[in-house]
């Protein structure tokens, strides 16, 4: 039986401007070596919910537990041991993708030896080679895409948080994205990822938890999902089945 | 270790890569240093070399007069001016004068003062002698005498210390000459040499003033001029006004989305904020240095005095570290609570700008109102400046800083813990 990686037990998050829980009373674990599809509509509460697994935001109630290990008590222990990939471009539009990823790597504690070997040939196996010194304001949305990934793996993760990761890309940049992150997860990474592709889901991820105003409403194999709902052919069939087919503005 | 000199090393690169950046902290100072010297010593020579033109209407024709003249000519502010158009001015004409704005002031010696002023002297001298006995009869026919009026015409435009300045002046020469002249009665009456011919009585002033600028251990101080004022007060606004480029890092890293990836890195807040803090440290300490050199090597060559640094490069070295680290100490805590370039850089700005005005960065501050006096204690700018002060004028050494340095440290400290919890909270949301 595969080892639980991330133990989230009834958490909830309610801001402190907010009059409802953006994640209200969610229990979820995840094993290693999945990659884990968090899947809802806009303000399901979905970055919330990553955004407290990598520490960003701390929950108003509950508990969550990143390989046994709690922020509270061990936050630099699990910084250590994942990576995160934010939806925007989270890097230095001045600097070239070769010192934005140096800087970064070093911010995990790599020694500068492992840095001048690894950031070749990440950049390398992304594609971007030959664009390594340049400044990353020259790169389209999809170059930029890719750098960001590499920010977040450099050190190696054990589990790995993507959110939104092939949002504005190319159908080329998100095909080198995903190849990169299955040939990651055969190396043993956990991926946990949020997506508004359903179909990158259904054929990227092993697991997928739907999840709709805080709560998780279903949770299973893309497979098991599509199977389990009457007259749904694809993910996105069962997703609108679930969560309704009514606009979801938030302001 | 190693984390902080990669901060530090990407905030240089972040820095060398933005030109405007650049020229606010480098150019600006520069350009501001040089101007506003060259401004305030034009000023300064204004006020102690180019003489006032003043109209002079001379309607005494007497000794009075003359001696008035004499006065004015000698002294250095004015240049008199007696005759327009080849004919002499009139009371009417220099008022009109004045009215239009073509001069500052006029002034106008009444008819008969100098006959008046005698007759006045003579007569008094007399009844005192009389009163002691030693003359009779002497003033058997005295006639009324009418207090004089000179007539000084002001333009509206001229301010009030201006106008007492001259009337102090010309005050004195009345007394001076009314002085003489008691002094010439009394020789006239009890001696038989005439005063201009054996003068008995020493008429020069008995009390007068010396300037000494107090310097421990040596006998002559440096006298302070407009480049020992604007070469520290200028060093600190260029420095504080890295509170600009500092928060708007700051508040850009924030925006990026770079701030939320180095969050989930197991780095510190503190660790970020050392990298800049050193960069922008280095950044104030070439900033004071090229203020220096322009101070010390490029001014003379503009016509400006030179700055003596003398052997307090140290000590002022120090004031500048721990200015710097007051700015950044600024710079961090506005790029912690901004949101936006929007709100950090006008804010920044406009901050430097008052914390300079209030610190007597532009006015002295014992030329302000009571109360601005107590609220320049307020700014670190002021702190700066007056250790810069007690190294450049009073000689201080680093022990005679050290309230003052203190005090940018404790800024420093404050300012950088208010941004940590403030940050701390915030991510508490």
């Amino acid at each position: 039986m595969s080892q639980t990686v991330i133990h989230i037990e009834n958490v909830s998050k309610q801001y402190k401007t907010a009059d409802f829980f953006s994640i209200n009373q969610l229990s979820l674990d995840i094993n290693q070596g999945e990659i884990y599809g968090l899947l809802g509509p806009n303000g399901a509460g979905k970055t919330t919910l990553i955004s407290m697994l990598c520490g960003l935001l701390k929950p108003t109630s509950g508990s969550i537990e990143i390989n046994g290990l709690t922020f509270k008590k061990d936050a630099k222990k699990i910084k250590q041991a994942i990576g995160v990939v934010p939806q925007e471009y989270a890097l230095y539009p001045t600097l070239t993708a070769h010192e934005n990823l140096m800087y970064f790597g070093a911010m995990y504690g790599l020694s500068s030896a492992d840095l001048k070997k690894k950031v070749p040939e990440s950049l390398e196996q992304l594609g971007l080679g030959k664009f390594a010194h340049k400044k990353i304001n020259t790169f389209s949305g999809g170059m930029k895409r890719r750098v960001n990934l590499i920010a977040g793996i450099l050190h190696q993760p054990k589990i790995l948080f993507l959110d939104e990761p092939t949002v504005g890309v190319d159908v080329q940049s998100k095909n080198v994205i995903i190849e990169h992150l299955k040939s990651l997860n055969k190396n043993g990474t956990t991926i946990i990822y949020t997506s508004h592709h359903l179909t990158e889901a259904q054929k990227f991820c092993t697991q997928v938890a739907i999840i709709d105003q805080g709560k998780i409403i279903t949770i299973g194999t893309p497979e098991a999902l599509i199977e389990n709902t009457n007259e749904a052919r694809n993910l996105e069939e069962v997703f609108i089945n679930l969560t309704g087919a009514a606009l979801r503005d938030y302001a | 270790m190693r984390k902080l000199i990669s901060s530090t090393y990407k905030e240089m690169l972040l820095l060398s890569r933005d030109i405007g950046g650049l020229v606010i902290l480098f150019v600006m100072p520069l350009v501001l240093i040089i101007t506003i010297t060259l401004i305030q010593d034009g000023s300064f020579k204004t006020i102690n070399n180019t003489k006032v033109p003043i109209l002079f209407v001379d309607n005494d024709k007497g000794t009075i007069s003359n001696e008035i003249l004499k006065n004015l000519n000698q002294s250095d502010a004015f240049e008199i001016i007696t005759q327009q158009d080849n004919t002499l001015i009139t009371e009417i004409s220099a008022k009109a004068s004045v009215l239009k704005g073509n001069y500052q002031l006029a002034v106008v010696i009444p008819k008969n003062l100098s006959v008046d002023l005698q007759k006045k002297v003579t007569q008094n001298v007399s009844k005192i002698l009389s009163e002691f006995g030693v003359e009779e009869d002497s003033i058997a026919t005295e006639e009324p005498i009418i207090a004089k009026e000179i007539n000084l015409y002001f333009d509206p435009a001229v301010q009030k210390s201006f106008k007492n300045a001259v009337i102090n002046n010309i005050d004195k020469m009345i007394s001076k000459i009314e002085s003489k002249s008691i002094y010439e009665a009394f020789q006239e009456e009890l001696s038989e040499d005439s005063y201009e011919d054996n003068p008995l009585l020493d008429t020069t002033n008995f009390v007068s003033f010396k300037e000494i600028n107090p310097k421990e251990g040596e006998a002559v101080a440096t006298i302070p001029n407009s480049t020992q004022h604007n070469v520290p007060a200028w060093t600190l606004f260029a420095i504080f006004f890295i509170v600009i480029p500092l928060s708007i890092n700051i508040v850009k890293e924030k925006n990026q989305g770079t701030f939320v990836r180095l969050r989930t890195n197991p780095v510190s807040y503190l660790t970020v904020l050392g990298g800049k803090t050193i960069t922008y440290l280095i950044v104030c300490l070439l900033q004071f240095l090229l203020m220096l050199a322009v101070g010390v090597y490029v001014l003379p060559y503009l016509g400006l005095p030179a700055l003596h640094v003398g052997s307090n490069f140290v000590t002022l070295f120090v004031v500048a570290l721990f200015s710097g680290l007051a700015a950044i100490g600024f710079g961090i805590l506005l790029g912690t609570v901004s949101s936006t370039p929007e709100q950090s850089a006008p804010f920044g700005a406009t901050s430097v700008v008052i914390l300079a005005a209030i610190g007597g960065v532009w006015v002295p501050v014992f030329l302000m109102p009571k109360f601005m006096q107590l609220v320049s204690k307020i700014s670190p700018m002021n702190w700066g400046l007056n250790a810069f002060y007690d190294v450049f004028l009073r000689q201080g050494g680093v022990i005679e800083i050290l309230p003052e340095i203190g005090l940018l440290f404790l800024f420093f400290i404050v300012t950088v813990a208010i941004s940590l919890i403030y940050d701390k909270n915030k991510r508490a949301v």
